[in-house]
């Protein structure tokens, strides 16, 4: 379980995240929506431990992410945005690095790598060098080091990103399998993707959370696509008000 | 420890996939040569000479480590000033500008882990540079009689500066993720201490004492000199341990910013 309680995150005077809080529970995967820039990979690293909150806090299986940072860190598999890919590194070298660091026991690696290899459709690639890898291949080997130490909580930032439909297919189906005794937080600008694999949705605009609300539970009758371009203009209503009162004038002057 | 040790034998292994390593030690060799070969030879020119002129004085102060090793071992230190930014400026750089830094800092692993098994490698990389430059006192030792025990002094002296030198590329690395920035810092780092005690030669300066005490040459020469005191290995140590803090609130300073 996941959960965020009042996040604030500012770099500088800019503040990206603002006073935030959602949960994510076990067993279920989250779907974490909101259009560029809105603060989703931000909100992930904090999540993760690879940046502090600036106020408010992140508990990750009740562990306090800044205070008991280890332990926490430990129970996460994280893919970042840019797969973190050594590309001078064979792929098997690769994962077997990533496992010793996230402290899998020396004499379970090989079976751990065995089995990311075959899940994440790699058996065939794990002699290659990583950065001659294509985009789709790189994107898996990076959900693969998320998963080789078994995690049991997932934060996977944008996860199909530059995969084929298939392997779109293929990747959407694994963590939905992955789901079933882990957390799962995923962010991406698909929404289908939300609506099929995901049992509950967060979206945020502008560093704030507009919505949060089981999948099951939205509006009969609405595509996700509908509320989320309701949710993202809640928050902008006014700003959007004053810019048609602009383009009316302009449109007036014209005429 | 065990973390630290994983981090190392990796980083230790990728110098060996890129051509960088290659280069560096090519260069380092190969200018070893250079500045060996003819010093070698002035040694035997004059050998020839004082043997013809029959005076066994002179022939007496003709000393094979004062005429080729330890000129040889300060030539090499400032190559070393040259090469060693090359070796390390890419350690923490190139970790932040591909992303790979977020699977580093994400992993359960405490930052000094991160920090010692990055500097276990650089300078292994750096003892194994100034190692193969043993190469020339090795022929020495098979056409003559150097003094073993000063050249193996005056070597342990190039292999601390290699470390030394190391620590402090590792530091300048992590403050930036442009590898040019952290080797030109670095350069500059080490040249400066190799010069800061110039002041004190013209005068007119306070602190002498001080300025003499960080010059690193000043240390450096004792060793050469086949003095092995501890106030040279303290200093030494020192460099070290403060450039490996420095790195440590740094890397550290990337998380908490």
């Amino acid at each position: 379980m996941i959960e965020v309680k009042n996040l604030t995150k500012a770099y500088g005077d800019f503040v990206a995240v603002k006073d935030i809080s959602f949960k994510a529970d076990s067993g279920s995967i989250l779907g974490f929506l909101g259009p560029n820039g809105a603060g989703k990979t931000t909100t992930m690293r904090v999540i993760t431990g690879f940046m502090p909150a600036t106020s408010g806090t992140v508990l990750i299986d009740g562990l306090d992410i800044f205070s008991q940072s280890l332990e926490a860190r430990r129970k996460i598999g994280y893919l970042p945005e840019i797969p973190p890919l050594y590309t001078d590194m064979r792929v098997s070298a690769y994962l077997r690095y990533v496992a010793n660091l996230r402290g899998v026991p020396r004499k379970n690696i090989e079976s751990a790598l065995e089995h990311v290899l075959q899940t994440c459709g790699l058996s065939d690639m794990a002699d290659r060098i990583c950065g001659q890898l294509s985009k789709g291949y790189r994107q898996r080997v990076g959900l693969a080091q998320a998963l080789i130490h078994d995690p049991p909580v997932l934060v996977l930032d944008e996860p199909t990103i530059g995969l084929d439909p298939r392997q779109i297919h293929e990747v959407r189906s694994l963590i939905h399998s992955l789901a079933a005794n882990r957390t799962v937080v995923l962010s991406t600008h698909i929404l289908p993707e939300v609506a099929q694999i995901c049992e509950k949705v967060v979206i945020i605009a502008h560093g704030q959370v507009v919505l949060e609300e089981y999948i099951k539970q939205l509006p009969a009758g609405k595509s996700l696509e509908e509320v989320f371009l309701q949710a993202i203009s809640r928050d902008r209503a006014a700003d959007a008000a004053s810019a048609e009162e602009v383009l009316e004038e302009v449109g007036a002057g014209r005429s | 420890m065990k973390n630290a040790l994983t981090i190392a034998r990796k980083e230790l292994a990728a110098y060996f996939v890129q051509p960088v390593a290659y280069v560096v030690l090519t260069v380092f060799l190969m200018l070893g040569g250079f500045f060996f070969f003819p010093m070698l030879r002035a040694f035997d020119i004059r050998l020839t000479m004082y043997t013809a002129m029959k005076d066994p004085d002179l022939l007496e102060h003709l000393n094979l480590n004062d005429m080729v090793i330890s000129p040889l071992l300060h030539n090499l230190a400032i190559v070393l000033v040259l090469l060693v930014p090359a070796i390390t400026m890419r350690s923490y750089a190139e970790e932040k500008r591909t992303g790979t830094y977020e699977l580093l800092l994400t992993a359960p692993i405490r930052t000094g882990e991160i920090v010692v098994g990055k500097f276990i490698a650089a300078a292994t990389f750096g003892v194994i540079m100034v190692a193969l430059a043993g190469i020339f006192p090795l022929i020495l030792m098979i056409f003559g009689n150097p003094e073993i025990g000063v050249m193996l002094s005056g070597y342990l002296g190039l292999a601390l500066l290699a470390v030394t030198f190391v620590a402090v590329g590792l530091f300048t690395s992590s403050l930036t993720q442009n590898q040019i920035v952290a080797a030109i810092s670095c350069f500059g780092v080490l040249l400066l201490l190799f010069v800061i005690s110039w002041p004190v030669q013209t005068g007119g300066v306070r602190l002498a004492g001080l300025l003499r005490y960080l010059s690193l040459p000043e240390h450096f020469a004792q060793l050469v000199a086949g003095i092995i005191d501890t106030r040279d290995l303290v200093y030494f140590l020192s460099v070290v341990l403060t450039a490996l803090f420095l790195t440590q609130r740094s890397v550290e300073s990337a998380r908490w910013r």
